[in-house]
């Protein structure tokens, strides 16, 4: 739903690091994004294309790398990832679990010229 | 030529609620950033906690809507500090919004500051505002399904407050399995069941963020 003012952020962090190796234009980027932050690639993609024109990044292509949301059974210590509809441990059938995994929001890496 | 750059998208927030953070403990003040639905009841609550508060604690107030003052105008009647931040259509408060609003209080006489973010159970959870605890309110009405439906809300809180509890005789929330749901999922949190009407559970309320209030200031004071 926010995705609007986190590629803003995006498109300020990687001009700026564009900026800091003296290159022109930015070719690609390479993203990761954890599950539980909702951030859904299109929406980045489509906001990516409106913001960045009249950038160095127009025109970059986005990958990204989704990270699935990541589960802990506290009862007994299983590790799962939860689906949309079950989150109670598939071992134990616990709802003490514990989010470990997927809040990851990061850039990776860019491909400049 | 590639560039490995391994940098949190949101850093440029996240630099923002550190220096928020660190100018607000130093100041003494103990921030909230209150996340729920709209129509929870945050206004309500925190009208209340100023109450139950007099004498005790000063509050101040930053009201995040999309737009209007309704909120802000509605404390301000009650004799209540606040600012107004309007997101112009965004779905959360940022740091850097906090940081503005901040320059507009008198921070010298704050010692509770609420941060009351716009309503919505989704995009708040992705932002640090520099709050020293954050807090979500759920009202009677939602339903008691709600922790696995925003698992990244939930599990954030430090407190959790069941408002409008002298609805539960016709909504038919369960707040035993919602307890057990929550509480699997977020082990620190504490629960409190309050009612804007019968002002039950607001004196525990009180308690606890007095008791946090104090524990912010003795940390502070080990700092020093």
């Amino acid at each position: 739903m926010h995705e609007m003012s986190v590629t803003m952020s995006l498109l300020d962090l990687i001009l700026d690091e564009a900026a800091k190796a003296g290159a022109s234009k930015i070719s690609e980027v390479n993203i990761v994004i954890g599950q539980m932050t909702g951030i859904i690639d299109d929406y980045v993609r489509a906001n990516f294309e409106l913001l960045s024109q009249d950038t160095p990044a127009e025109g970059a292509t986005l990958s990204f790398r989704n990270i699935p949301r990541q589960t802990r059974c506290r009862n007994c210590g299983h590790t799962f990832q939860p689906s949309e509809f079950e989150w109670n441990c598939p071992e134990c059938q616990s709802l003490e679990v514990e989010i470990t995994g997927g809040n990851e929001l990061y850039v990776e890496s860019i491909e400049v010229e | 030529m590639e560039i490995k750059v391994l940098k949190d998208i949101l850093n440029a927030n996240n630099q923002i609620a550190e220096q928020n953070r660190q100018l607000l403990t130093s100041k003494q003040i103990m921030a909230i950033n209150l996340m729920s639905s709209p129509g929870s009841g945050k206004t309500t609550l925190i009208m209340q906690t100023v109450e139950q508060l007099k004498g005790r604690a000063r509050v101040a107030v930053i009201e995040g809507d999309v737009s209007s003052s309704i909120d802000a105008e509605k404390l301000g009647q009650a004799g209540i500090t606040a600012v107004q931040i309007n997101t112009g259509g965004g779905c959360h408060l940022e740091a850097g919004m906090v940081n503005s609003a901040l320059a507009n209080l008198s921070l010298d006489d704050i010692d509770i500051l609420f941060i009351e973010n716009v309503g919505n159970l989704i995009c708040p959870g992705g932002f640090d505002l520099g709050e020293y605890l954050k807090v979500v309110i759920l009202s009677t009405p939602e339903g008691d399904d709600k922790p696995h439906k925003y698992p990244l809300l939930f599990s954030q809180a430090n407190a959790l407050v069941i408002s409008k509890t002298d609805l539960l005789p016709h909504v038919g929330f369960d707040t035993e399995a919602f307890a057990r749901v929550f509480q699997g999922l977020n082990q620190k949190a504490t629960l409190f069941k309050v009612s804007g009407i019968t002002g039950n559970g607001i004196e525990d309320w009180g308690k606890w963020l007095l008791d946090n209030l104090q524990k912010l200031r003795t940390s502070n004071k080990t700092k020093q």
